[in-house]
């Protein structure tokens, strides 16, 4: 690993400038990680409306199937599948 | 489908990301002049140039919505801007980080970099309370891709106007990544710059399949005649 | 003379004539210029200004003042209709983007008429830099003019009109008031008007300003589609 000596340096010492540079990598994590958290709970927000939508869907089956006809049930079917 | 390719696309955002990071601290050499702080700008100067071609993307995608009147455009632009302003706020605050360890000061006035780009980053932030104001929907897109296609011509105009306001008598003395860099640190610069145009194309492809899927669940509901939610808070963007 | 033409002078024409009737705007704007002023003179607790800080008051007073126009200038437009009118009318919609903005620059040269003598007396030891500096504002009042106006166009519609004007405003103004600022802060300075720059920074200004007579004109047609 190449390690020039600084000849005349302002830097600070190595221990001191390390702070800052982990502060600003550790910066640029968390606001990368801050974001997933978001956008998982927009994913919570969507699996629970898929399931909401899911359940719906077989209640409708299910009452269309008790009261008597074929066509119902199909049609739910195959508009869930060619909406899916 | 916006899932298509994400996956990929998210592979080589994570594999140019460690690659060009690992380069950051093993492979590039330490800088005579700043020392260790000088790593600092493998990760901010590449967010910022990704941060300000997202920008400038943005218009680009508004011009596409105005043209087209497909209200897809304007999502991509949303987004575009979404996702830059994130990266331009991870800028500032390593910016400042980084002026701190210089320096001694937590902002730095003479940097016209930085004090432009805090003034586009301004400008974005007001791109939300802007187009939330508007209440219907298509007038709300269209104005929005006005405010994307005028602030995007508004960054490089900024940037000259704040270069020029700089003093002639305090020379900047720390160039730009460009000025003078042995061949080791160019290239670790350049992948961690191609790490961050992954990162962000990444960020923008799994925004917009959320909001895709977002609408497919809306509209399966409509197919079935499901009783809505609550209805949103806010108009906002949808995809197609 | 071209309808668009006829459509432009026609809408200056009006606004012109109804602010002289009702003077809504420009009493309002002088005013405010001048208690601005007084804020200042005991906010920086000083009551001679020369170079960046006299450049300085001078300019944010008259951004502020600026606002203050531009808020309320298509508020009649909204109200009476005048956006069906010109959509409507077989024009150019870029004239009334040009009139409005035409118009604000003669509210602003009226201010800058009434405030700039009044700064001069308060504040400034010698009127020399005051003629150069009329080159400076015409420039500055055009940028402004066109920003403004593009501005407005775009917060007309919304809710909360007269926060939004202001909030996307003023950061798109920066490039002009850091032209404007440079250029007037030497012709101010205590020892008496300097030129440094000067140049450059006029450059910016009609950079500014033609970069956004373009941009308000070529989008305007987007504002106005229903």
């Amino acid at each position: 690993m190449p390690f020039p000596l600084p000849i005349a340096a302002p830097a600070l010492p190595l221990d001191e400038a390390g702070k800052y540079v982990a502060a600003a990598y550790i910066v640029f994590v968390v606001l990368l990680v801050v974001y997933v958290a978001i956008m998982a709970s927009k994913l919570q927000r969507i699996e629970r409306e898929v399931r909401e939508l899911a359940d719906h869907a077989e209640r409708r089956a299910a009452g269309a199937g008790e009261s008597g006809g074929q066509a119902p049930p199909d049609a739910v079917a195959s508009r869930g599948a060619g909406g899916g | 489908m916006y899932a298509k390719g994400l996956r990929t696309l998210s592979i080589a955002a994570v594999a140019m990301l460690a690659l060009a990071l690992s380069m950051v601290f093993f492979y590039a050499p330490l800088d005579a002049d700043q020392g260790f702080i000088q790593k600092i700008f493998y990760l901010h100067v590449p967010l910022a140039i990704v941060a300000l071609v997202g920008f400038v993307v943005a218009g680009l995608f508004a011009i596409a919505h105005l043209r087209s009147g497909a209200a897809r455009w304007d999502a991509y632009s949303y987004v575009s801007i979404h996702i830059s302003v994130i990266f331009g706020a991870a800028v500032l605050v390593t910016g400042s980080i980084w002026a701190k360890g210089s320096w001694g000061h937590w902002w730095l006035w003479d940097e016209p970099t930085l004090v432009s780009f805090l003034i586009v980053f301004l400008l974005y932030c007001t791109y939300y309370p802007f187009r939330y104001a508007i209440e219907d929907r298509e007038r709300q897109a269209r104005y929005a891709s006005v405010f994307a296609i005028t602030a995007g011509a508004f960054v490089p105009l900024n940037f000259m106007a704040v270069r020029m306001a700089q003093s002639l008598v305090h020379p900047r003395t720390f160039a730009t990544a460009e000025g003078g860099m042995p061949g080791e640190m160019m290239l670790t610069f350049l992948l961690c710059l191609a790490a961050m145009a992954l990162l962000w194309a990444t960020l923008v492809k799994f925004e917009l399949t959320a909001k895709s899927a977002s609408g497919q669940v809306r509209r399966l509901r409509r197919a079935l005649s499901a009783p809505a939610p609550a209805p949103a808070s806010r108009i906002a963007p949808e995809v197609d | 003379m071209t309808p668009t033409r006829a459509a432009f002078a026609a809408i200056l024409a009006k606004d012109l004539r109804t602010e002289l009737r009702t003077l809504q705007s420009l009493p309002a704007m002088a005013l405010f210029a001048v208690t601005a002023f007084i804020v200042f003179r005991f906010g920086l607790d000083r009551t001679s200004l020369s170079g960046s800080l006299a450049s300085g008051v001078l300019w944010a007073t008259l951004l502020f003042a600026a606002v203050l126009a531009i808020n309320r200038l298509f508020v009649a437009e909204r109200e009476e209709g005048g956006f069906d009118a010109i959509r409507l009318a077989p024009v150019d919609r870029g004239a009334l983007f040009a009139a409005k903005a035409a118009a604000l620059v003669v509210y602003l040269a009226c201010l800058e008429l009434v405030a700039v003598p009044i700064f001069a007396l308060f504040f400034l030891d010698s009127a020399g830099g005051l003629v150069p500096l009329v080159a400076v504002l015409a420039l500055g009042n055009v940028g402004l003019a066109a920003a403004g106006t593009l501005v407005s166009s775009m917060a007309v519609n919304s809710r909360a009109r007269d926060l939004l004007v202001p909030l996307v405003l003023l950061p798109l103004l920066v490039p002009l008031v850091i032209a404007a600022a440079g250029a007037t802060e030497p012709l101010l300075a205590a020892g008496g008007p300097g030129y440094e720059r000067f140049g450059t920074w006029m450059a910016m200004l009609g950079l500014y300003d033609l970069i956004f007579c373009l941009l308000g004109y070529a989008v305007f047609d987007f504002l106005l589609e229903d």
